[in-house]
């Protein structure tokens, strides 16, 4: 544990790709199996454990220390984990100064300790664990890692460990299983290459690049085709021939989580081998639905037969990666587009249809047809549609994000100018900061016009504007609750926030009525006075504009997607 | 008499009204008594000085011939009367001629500590309890989170790093007086006999401490060393220039930072530091607490820092406690601004 800790202290503060590859790999090779296979797992997202949360830390310490000092300290450093680790009195009495347990002994004894023990083990190896030791362990059992390793990151470090490509060990990787003792073992040269078994295995998929608009100079309109950018959730569908020949139909979340069993409905369509990279969308009378209706589906504990008949599921297909045995990601994208449409005829089934290709000649003309999907072909669909998607005509199917090859470009978000009213102080690096914004936009009242909260964001500015904003909330605030200081906002007094979003849902949770999706702080407007912000009307004239999805959904769910899309990302 | 007429706070500093003195006064005074040298402590311009022999030669080499009208020098353990009190100096193992304060007025002592540490440090003569009746305490590490651990095992990080990246200059933020010359013992304890580098804001202050009988083997200025020559070596240097222009004479610099604290994660990322070392010149938590308890005192004032946690622990063990509001005394490692002599770098 000890060393494991060294590792991701060190990676934490490490900001270069290189020197991460390097301190990764130095330690997968001087540290024994099995400890080097549970690292490797962790730093890839591939370990949990259920019953470590917050809660039960925190009743660690009251146990342990004064509550004054326990919330003086919590206050200062802003990280539960950190804070217990750092002020965690160790009792060694009566203990005959035990080693620190080893990472293996961590991983095997919470895989089985029944949960009542578990405060008492915890307890015992925080007593052993030095205080980077115990940060970790905290951080590990409560999944807050959060070290900005991807999973690929580590996976192309153990490839170095061999000087293999990396992409051999995301072909195989599927097959594997902490604590990787067979895959160590190929690449330290001691061993078989380890194959899949699986029939019908998951295939790495290929990300895009968000385009910018100085890359369409670089870039020729006639080497590349392009989709409509569904709002949906991306899935890799597979079948293959299992035992005695019995077909084998899996649905895989982007990061290779299996999902088959939420969608019942699905499954039986994908009779054929073969495995289909595609957007999981609910259509309703030949309509995709916004994702504010997908959203009904997902995460739910049980799929009941109302829930499949309310919210019919589809494959819409926009790649194939094999088929019959056959793996065709190194053909070109128009290659397997021809095989995927074949494919997809051959199925002949309703719940599964291919993504149309946009037809372009230049760039307006691109443009043109993101701007307006509905008369650009899309038609009723366009609800569904966030942007396009640009793929070169000759790529091969590249597992991550390689550059050049594919891009997002999506629409343009929306822009309103609203008000700081209250700033939160935020967690880890930005502790010490006053990070997270609450903003309001005006509506008129009997006692005049008021400003009333639509929203929060988190990100969005820089480094800089954020000690900028910091300065100004301690300089400006009116009143503190808790964590939280109220930040003086009056119509010429005050800071306006020029917040970008991605759309508007009604919401009974806001006093405005309204909740905005995935706003961020797009510009500072210290120019503007927040009297000229904008009011409730313009949000209104938008929720009103924009196409509708099912008018009750509650926009405070929209984080949920988190769950079934994202494995371990990169800190921010 | 009561401690609280013996040494009041006042704006100019802690003032001993019957002996007529300031302890490290922030403005000019008549009479001031200097427990260390670091600027916000130890400044120009009083009439008479009195501290150790060490302390006043950092004076002299901050602010030149002259920083007082008039200098005494005292040895640890010699016993002054000044005024109706009775002064003595005593080791406070911070950094080389630090001293805590012992003033005594008839039955009652009361120690100013000024900045101290209880952990072991090759640069400086070691902390020494003294009993007293009422103990001044800083507390710039005053919070249960402070735990500085083991220099050495720091030392052996920063060593493990450089093994680990031999194309890669190290560059170590560390305080010009005291902390880096400790840094530097500690790297020749550990074996490593390699020249290392200097920033020229240190070279003063380092041949200083050499002087004095500090053995800190081969030192080189990292100014006119060629880029190249520079991969695998350490070089310390002021904290701010350490994400300065100046750093661009480095291949690839991992940047570290020795400080207290650098125990806080958060602290460490804000100041883009890729290998933060906990090497304090101060007490942590535990020693704040071991010491309070050794002093015997049964008053405790707590001057700079997180007066809060280390007032309400005194409660918990039945001492009486308060914060001394005292301006003017940072820690040495937030200062941000290059210290005056860095202008011997010439812009380079």
């Amino acid at each position: 544990m000890q060393s494991f800790a060294h590792l991701i202290d060190r990676l934490a503060y490490e900001p270069g790709r290189t020197n991460k590859l390097r301190l990764i790999t130095h330690y997968l090779a001087e540290t024994p199996d099995p400890d080097r296979g549970y690292a490797l797992a962790a730093l890839t997202g591939a370990l949990s454990f259920k019953h470590a949360k917050p809660a039960l830390i925190r009743d660690l310490v009251a146990a342990r220390a004064d509550p004054v000092l326990f919330a003086l300290s919590y206050d200062y450093v802003g990280d539960l984990s950190e804070t217990v680790a750092l002020m965690w009195p160790a009792d060694r009495r009566g203990r005959n100064a035990p080693p620190p347990p080893t990472l293996t002994e961590v991983v095997d004894t919470l895989a089985t300790l029944p949960k009542r023990e578990l405060p008492a083990q915890l307890s015992r190896w925080l007593d052993d664990l030095d205080e980077t030791g115990r940060w970790a362990l905290l951080k590990l059992i409560t999944g807050g890692l959060r070290i900005g390793i991807s999973a690929r990151l580590a996976k192309t470090a153990a490839a170095q460990l061999g000087g293999h490509d990396p992409q051999e060990v995301e072909l195989i990787w599927p097959a594997l299983a902490p604590p990787y003792t067979e895959l160590f073992a190929w690449l330290e040269g001691r061993g078989d290459k380890p194959v899949s078994r699986d029939p019908a295995p998951f295939r790495p998929v290929m990300l895009a690049h968000a385009i910018e608009d100085a890359d369409f100079d670089k870039l020729a309109a006639t080497d590349f085709a392009a989709e409509w950018k569904w709002d949906g959730i991306r899935v890799q569908a597979v079948t293959g021939r299992g035992d005695l020949g019995v077909p084998v139909t899996r649905l895989y979340s982007r990061t290779g989580e299996d999902i088959t069993a939420a969608f019942p409905d699905l499954a039986p369509a994908l009779g054929h081998v073969g495995a289909i990279d595609g957007e999981l969308l609910v259509v309703r009378e030949r309509r995709v639905q916004s994702f504010n209706v997908l959203q009904q589906r997902l995460n739910r504990k049980t799929v009941t037969p109302k829930l499949i008949k309310e919210f019919p599921i589809h494959l819409r297909a926009y790649d194939l990666l094999a088929e019959d045995g056959e793996d065709l990601r190194d053909l070109a994208f128009m290659e397997r587009r021809a095989r995927l449409e074949r494919f997809i005829a051959r199925l002949g089934s309703a719940r599964v249809d291919l993504s149309p290709l946009v037809a372009f000649t230049s760039w307006p003309e691109l443009a043109a047809a993101r701007a307006d999907p509905q008369s650009a072909g899309a038609g009723a669909d366009s609800e569904a549609i966030e942007g396009v998607m640009l793929k070169r005509r000759a790529a091969a199917y590249v597992p991550g994000r390689p550059r050049g090859e594919w891009w997002k470009w999506k629409r343009d978000p929306h822009i309103v100018d609203a008000v700081l009213m209250y700033a939160q102080r935020g967690h880890g690096k930005r502790s010490s900061y006053y990070s997270d914004y609450t903003f309001g936009v005006w509506i008129a009242t009997e006692s005049g016009d008021q400003l009333v909260p639509v929203g929060k964001a988190y990100f969005g500015f820089t480094d800089e504007e954020l000690l900028q904003i910091d300065r100004f909330v301690r300089a400006n605030t009116v009143a503190r609750f808790g964590p939280v200081r109220e930040v003086v906002h009056e119509e010429e007094q005050g800071l306006v926030f020029e917040v970008a979003f991605e759309g508007l849902q009604r919401s009974t949770r806001h006093r405005s009525g309204v909740a905005m999706r995935f706003p961020r702080i797009n510009r500072l407007r210290w120019d503007k006075p927040p009297r000229d912000a904008d009011r409730l009307e313009t949000l209104e004239r938008m929720l009103k504009a924009q196409p509708a999805g099912k008018p009750d959904a509650d926009a405070a769910d929209h984080d949920r997607r988190q769950d079934i899309g994202n494995g371990p990302t990169e800190l921010l | 008499m009561r401690p609280q007429d013996i040494l009041t706070p006042q704006p100019a500093g802690l003032y001993c009204k019957p002996g007529d003195f300031y302890i490290d006064p922030v403005r000019p005074v008549a009479r001031a008594l200097i427990t260390h040298g670091h600027s916000d402590h130890a400044r120009a311009g009083h009439g008479r000085v009195l501290a150790t022999q060490e302390t006043l030669d950092m004076m002299q080499l901050r602010h030149g011939e002259g920083f007082a009208a008039a200098t005494q020098s005292v040895r640890y353990g010699e016993t002054l009367t000044l005024g109706g009190v009775t002064v003595s100096f005593h080791p406070a193992g911070h950094v080389l001629g630090s001293a805590q304060i012992a003033v005594t007025c008839g039955a009652t002592r009361i120690v100013a500590s000024g900045d101290y540490k209880d952990a072991a440090d090759p640069t400086c003569a070691p902390f020494e309890v003294v009993p007293c009746d009422v103990f001044i305490t800083e507390a710039t590490f005053g919070l249960p989170v402070f735990r500085h651990g083991d220099a050495a095992g720091e030392i052996a990080r920063l060593l493990a790093s450089v093994a680990l990246f031999p194309e890669r200059a190290h560059l170590v933020g560390a305080y010009s007086l005291g902390k880096a010359q400790r840094i530097i013992a500690l790297l020749r304890a550990a074996g490593f006999d390699a020249p290392i580098y200097l920033h020229g804001a240190m070279d003063s202050i380092t041949r200083y401490y050499q002087s004095r009988g500090i053995a800190l083997g081969e030192l080189r200025p990292a100014t006119g060393a060629r880029k190249q020559d520079l991969a695998g070596t350490i070089t310390l240097a002021p904290p701010a220039a350490t994400s300065d222009v100046w750093t661009r004479r480095f291949p690839d610099p991992v940047t570290a930072f020795a400080s207290g604290w650098m125990r806080v994660r958060a602290r460490g990322r804000q100041k883009g530091i890729e290998l933060p070392l906990v090497i304090s010149d101060h007490a942590d938590w535990d020693g704040l607490t071991a010491t309070i308890a050794a002093t015997g005192a049964g008053e405790i004032w707590v001057t700079h820092g997180q007066e809060d946690a280390l007032v309400h622990w005194c409660g918990t063990r039945g001492l009486s406690a308060r914060p001394l509001a005292l301006v003017g005394y940072g820690d040495e490692d937030a200062e941000d601004a290059l210290p005056t002599t860095a202008s011997a770098e010439g812009g380079s």
